[in-house]
């Protein structure tokens, strides 16, 4: 894992051993860098289609919630009035589809993220407490095909970073 | 970014003015230091104003305990309502606290959507006070129900009564926007929270507070990977947050504009409550703002920019809902309704014309002073005429509420309201809780969104370097 000092810094690195190959690689940032995900080889964001099915889901189980209530469940002849009034029953089906789509969006993005988590390797190297301060990290995996100690250990050198280390398990 | 002055860093500071949104001289490390030191300062140096507060705070919010207790005790007849004034305090302090709120999810997310950077100072603190405003509203309309033991009945579930909300009533669309409100402000608020709270966590330095820190901050370890998903989730938020708060207050006002009472039965109700809540919400934001950044010494992060840009837009909130005073004036004289017509001269000059004209006086007439910059940029100037709109949108709600009930349509089942001791002290205790919660907050939780202005900072002074190591863009240390 190697230690940046700028985020531009760091988003050179990361286009760089991506471009020599090594697949398996996370990025340690302070703040969001825009275009840093994509440089360590982050695809797909299901983010927004989560959040889309269960807003959808929400507005379905809302309206059918109060057709249910006004038409099956509790008949009730008000003025005449036809039992499946939709209009008054869009605010409440609005309110079901922000709900569960907002839920959805918060489960769905930590799920995806893996969280909570309160243990990670990477915490153990003592400088890493800086990620979530002023400082930009590079971590290439032991899982990543290409990866040897040694050679990845040069490669991630010769990226001219402040410190590598040694992310132990 | 104009250089580094050393001085700026020491403990004098400096504001920088109403054209910059952060003092110059900041950098990644010496912003959280700033920010993460409020809360992690020792207590000894908690000022003594944080004390004061807290303590006078802490004795008005036991107005809140005395009233419900005897409340529940007792039955609503404690408080001032009668017949033909059913709503009284309680709907007023509801419209009002749910308003209040929402300025807070205005700021973090229309805002958020519209890339308005100087939203970032102010965005925590503002969610704080949303959340914090709702849970007093959410408060009221069960106080107010006679058997508020069975609250649990507004809510749709299978039950042995074989009983039903009715989904067509304003009354129950209420509950569901409520809740939703409240349940989008938390999430929101928290998950903004995350990022930050690995930060403390980092920063920490007694094991207790590493730990809360980082139970709270569920292991978050600012991975690119998270990060991406972290801000679609964050975007999608504040779109569905947009909707929702305007959803929300048009439901209140629907509470009104569904009945047929003269002054509550008209169109203009959604738009000039939810203008009228922002209005609002944006006082209670200067409120609380001038004096936390007082107190923590937060002038060079919630500048005079800051203030500059609410004063603004409360003077254009405050313009849309004098709009709304018109156009109700308007029609209820073009409806050619003698009722409606009636309503609007019994206001004027009927028994409770003092609110009124106060009212007009504190929503319309002082604010206009904000079209001036002296009165924008002069702390306690802006501090006092948001007080004012504060109490002008209280009025309004008293006066949208007690007015139409009270003299409605036969004159026979006309009646006045006056508020009891009781209704002042529930009243007094939700502004004691809500105070509390927010002193509280403000010293416990970093009350300024930290990687928030990291970002700001990084596109302020972006430095673009293709191989070796750049300069960081501003040296502090």
């Amino acid at each position: 894992m190697a230690q940046f000092e700028t985020p531009e810094h760091l988003l050179a690195a990361a286009n760089r051993a991506y471009a020599a190959g090594y697949r398996n690689m996370d990025a340690y940032t302070p703040m969001p860098i825009d275009g840093l995900a994509e440089a360590v080889g982050f695809r797909r964001n299901w983010v927004a289609p989560i959040v889309l099915t269960c807003g959808l889901c929400g507005a379905a189980g809302g309206f059918g919630l109060l057709y249910w209530i006004s038409v099956i469940a509790y008949p009730h002849n008000i003025a005449g009035r036809p039992f499946n009034s939709w209009p008054a029953y869009i605010p409440i089906t609005f309110e079901c589809t922000v709900l569960l789509a907002a839920l959805s969006a918060v489960i769905g993005m930590l799920a995806l993220n893996k969280l909570p988590m309160p243990y990670h390797p990477v915490f153990n190297v003592e400088s890493f407490s800086r990620a979530s301060i002023d400082r930009f990290f590079l971590c290439i995996e032991a899982s990543d095909p290409k990866f040897d100690l040694a050679k990845t250990k040069a490669f991630l050198e010769q990226l001219n970073p402040e410190e590598v280390a040694e992310v132990d398990k | 970014m104009p250089s580094l002055n050393t001085e700026e860093l020491e403990p004098k500071v400096i504001d920088p003015g109403p054209s910059k949104i952060i003092a110059p001289g900041f950098n990644y490390t010496t912003v959280t230091d700033k920010i993460a030191g409020v809360v992690l300062k020792p207590i000894q140096t908690t000022p003594k104003q944080w004390w004061i507060s807290l303590f006078l705070a802490f004795c008005a919010m036991q107005g809140l305990l005395a009233g419900a207790v005897w409340l529940f005790y007792k039955g609503v007849g404690v408080w001032g309502i009668v017949i033909p004034v059913a709503w009284g305090f309680a709907i007023v302090n509801f419209v009002w606290w749910i308003g209040i709120g929402h300025a807070g999810t205005l700021i973090s997310a229309i805002l958020l959507l519209l890339k308005q950077d100087w939203r970032t100072s102010i965005n925590r603190f503002s969610e704080a006070m949303t959340l914090f405003a709702v849970a007093q509203a959410g408060m009221f309309p069960i106080l107010h129900l006679g058997r508020p033991w069975l609250g649990y009945w507004l809510i749709p579930y299978p039950n042995s009564m074989w009983l039903w909300p009715q989904p067509r009533s304003p009354l129950i669309w209420d509950v569901f926007a409520v809740t939703t409100y409240l349940t989008v402000s938390l999430i929101f608020w928290f998950i903004g929270l995350v990022p930050d709270l690995a930060t403390m966590r980092d920063r920490a330095k007694h094991a207790w507070q590493k730990f809360i820190f980082g139970m709270l901050g569920m292991g978050w370890r600012g991975s690119a990977k998270h990060w991406a998903r972290y801000q679609m989730a964050y975007l999608l938020l504040g779109g569905l947050a947009t909707p929702l708060v305007v959803s929300v207050h048009t439901v209140v006002s629907f509470d009104f504009a569904i009945s047929l009472l003269p002054g509550w039965h008209t169109t203009i109700f959604p738009p000039y409550f939810v203008a009228g809540a922002i209005y609002s919400g944006f006082a209670m934001v200067v409120t609380l703002a001038i004096p936390a950044r007082k107190w923590f010494h937060l002038e060079d992060l919630i500048t005079m920019r800051h203030l500059d840009c609410m004063g603004k837009l409360m003077i254009g909130t405050g313009l849309i809902v004098g709009y709304g005073y018109m156009m109700e004036a308007f029609m209820s004289w073009y409806s050619g309704n003698p009722h409606e017509m009636f309503m609007y001269m019994n206001r004027a000059t009927g028994p409770y014309r003092y609110f009124f004209w106060s009212l007009i006086l504190c929503n319309i007439l002082i604010p206009q002073s904000l079209w001036s910059v002296k009165v924008r940029q002069n702390i306690p100037r802006l501090f006092i005429v948001s007080i004012v709109v504060n109490i002008g949108m209280w009025l309004e709600r008293f006066i949208i509420v007690v007015t139409s009930l009270a003299r409605d349509f036969l004159p026979s089942s006309w009646g006045m309201y006056y508020p009891t001791q009781w209704d002042w002290a529930v009243y007094v205790g939700t502004l004691g809780f809500f105070l509390v919660l927010m002193i509280l907050f403000v010293r416990t939780l970093p009350s300024i969104s930290i990687f928030e202005v990291r970002e700001v900072l990084h596109h302020l002074a972006p430095n673009v370097t293709d191989d070796g190591p750049a300069p960081a863009p501003v040296h502090g240390d």
